[in-house]
């Protein structure tokens, strides 16, 4: 449960400071000074999410500018070498791939040989194989979790790139190796601040919900844009502080955070067990800091790694049209529904597709595109609306010739019953803008392990002066 | 008869991961809460916004907070094509005319 570096009785209690929610999301440059003033014994943040998207797991990028990143990095690791502090980076490169690793960790040798300090840096791999998911998944290891998504080898090989998330184990590891950075490939971000307190013997239950609270640096402050905050954590609970002196944790904002992204507003699974906050109690120490008590962890029977996998889904050429005449504005679904009639109708014949075998979406941004079909206010006629048209194809070819067979529709489409051909307003030559390949979410599941540790791989090595 | 919109302070909603949307409804005070936590009880009502199967809609809540917190698997998965909202972010303005009948308060 404390990972593999138990620290004697003496650690009272551990300071994390989690200095923004996301690694190149840019904090006051005095945050990391003032957080170190506080006490704090790591610096502890995320660098990445589910949140944007497949796209960056499926083509493993990153979804931040690298100039962004090496900005934040440069702040963090000057001052945690001024301080002589850990620092732990998690979901390294936004969806914690090998090169999002690999990624973070050149713009760390950067940094460093710019500071002129070295680091001891552990890189911390949690990409897997679909070969030996697959074992796995025959073993009867791999479970779906709600919704239950189908599984079998077949979707594990079309998956362009899955990983692990791992907990704080194989961050512990690390640490107790000596490590001075710690890159982590995906990783809960709970992990990220629960690893250097359970290494120091501290309770779960205080350090799993300091974790869940800390994550995403001020946003359980009242101004989330101020920098980050600092969580101190000892054996009975945990106190939480905003780094910015003008900012404030109040109950409030600090209960509310616990349902922010969350199903379930008081239960969190952790690949060792599960955060209960049921209990838990938050009072305003004064107006600046509140404590938190009364969060409990309870251990699992099995110890689960959940996966995230990303398969290719197709290629995507899109067009923008802009609608503003008002006759047409006032029978948009007619309009619409004859528009796809047409598509339907001259589609298969000209470019020789089966039906099923492509796909076209017609967005009416201004009107439903956002809502679909629960729209509220579907009946009233808009003011002004951009079509925007989206072909999905096998390849990137066929996706571009749907959009040029769409084009002069999209261009000139009469309203049923009209004589003239009008003409709206598109978006620049060429009208075609192809978007790439784009990928899907495929699984939702988790392996059963017997060591918290087996799926993930670690180096360590020096980097800089 | 009101609306779920008309009656909260702050509603919000957003992915709890791919394949979850989550909503979060906050209320100004003890009345307000409590005319809605009496009266958004019905599930079915609630997924049929969203395509969703009544048994799937988990409605939480939580007095302390005066808040209420309904989630539901997402209808289309995040980021897959045909999905209209990235982040769901805007996705709780579908709930906001949620008629709230005049509950039966103990």
């Amino acid at each position: 449960m404390t990972g593999s570096r138990v620290a004697g009785p003496a650690t009272q209690l551990v300071r994390v400071l989690m200095p923004v929610g996301m690694l190149g999301g840019g904090f006051p440059a005095t945050t990391i000074a003032r957080g170190i003033e506080l006490g704090a014994d790591v610096i502890a943040v995320d660098g990445g999410s589910t949140d944007s998207g497949p796209h960056y797991l499926g083509t493993a990028t990153a979804k931040t500018a690298r100039a962004a990143v090496a900005r934040d990095l440069r702040l963090i690791l000057a001052g945690a070498k001024r301080a002589g502090i850990p620092v732990i980076v998690g979901s390294c490169g936004t969806s914690g791939t090998d090169t999002g690793v690999d990624w973070v960790h050149g713009i760390v040798s950067e940094v460093a040989a710019e500071l002129g300090h070295s680091f001891r840096v552990a890189r911390v791999y949690a990409e897997q194989r679909a070969e030996d998911l697959a074992r796995l998944l025959q073993a009867g290891r791999i479970h779906p979790l709600e919704p239950a998504l189908p599984l079998d080898a077949a979707l594990l090989g079309r998956c362009t790139h899955i990983v692990g998330l791992m907990g704080h184990e194989p961050i512990a590891a690390a640490l107790a190796c000596g490590a001075e950075v710690v890159l982590a490939g995906r990783a809960t971000d709970t992990a990220l601040t629960a690893a250097y307190a359970l290494a120091e013997g501290l309770p779960p239950g205080p350090v799993w919900h300091a974790g869940k609270i800390a994550e995403c640096g001020g946003l359980c402050t009242t101004d989330p844009r101020s920098g980050g905050v600092v969580v101190t954590i000892d054996r009975d609970g945990f106190t939480v502080e905003p780094v910015a002196e003008h900012a404030q944790c109040t109950p409030a904002s600090v209960a509310a955070h616990m349902m922010y992204e969350n199903a379930d507003p008081f239960r969190l699974r952790e690949p060792a067990g599960t955060l209960d906050t049921r209990d838990a109690t938050y009072t305003a120490l004064d107006d600046r800091r509140v404590r938190v008590e009364g969060s409990r962890f309870e251990p699992a029977a099995q110890h689960t790694i959940k996966l995230e996998g990303a398969a290719l889904a197709g290629y995507q050429t899109m067009i923008i049209s802009g609608i503003r005449d008002p006759q047409v504005l006032s029978r948009l679904d007619e309009w619409c529904e004859q528009l796809r009639g047409y598509l339907d109708a001259v589609i298969p014949g000209t470019l020789g597709l089966q039906a099923g075998s492509y796909r076209i979406d017609l967005l009416r941004y201004g009107h439903d595109a956002v809502l679909g079909a629960a729209e509220p206010c579907a009946s009233e006629a808009p003011r002004e609306v951009g079509i925007v048209f989206i072909a999905t194809a096998a390849d990137q070819a066929t996706a571009t010739q749907l959009a040029k067979l769409a084009n002069p529709a999209l261009l000139h489409a009469p309203l049923p019953g009209d004589a003239e051909l009008p003409s709206f307003a598109f978006l620049g030559s060429p009208a075609e803008i192809e978007r790439g390949a784009v990928h899907e979410f495929v699984l939702h599941h988790v392996v059963d392990v017997t060591d918290p540790g087996e799926l993930f791989r670690t180096a360590v090595g020096e980097v800089g002066a | 008869m009101t609306t779920l919109g008309a009656l909260a302070s702050h509603v919000r909603s957003k992915n709890a991961g791919p394949f979850w949307l989550t909503i979060d409804v906050f209320f100004a005070d003890d009345i307000a809460y409590n005319r809605a936590s009496h009266s958004l009880t019905d599930p079915a009502a609630i997924g049929a916004r969203y395509a969703v199967r009544a048994d799937q809609v988990r409605i939480h809540l939580l007095p302390r907070l005066l808040a209420i917190k309904v989630s539901m698997p997402r209808s289309v998965v995040q980021g897959c094509v045909g999905d209209r909202d990235m982040h769901a972010g805007q996705q709780f303005v579908a709930l906001l005319g949620l008629p709230l009948p005049d509950g039966d308060p103990e």
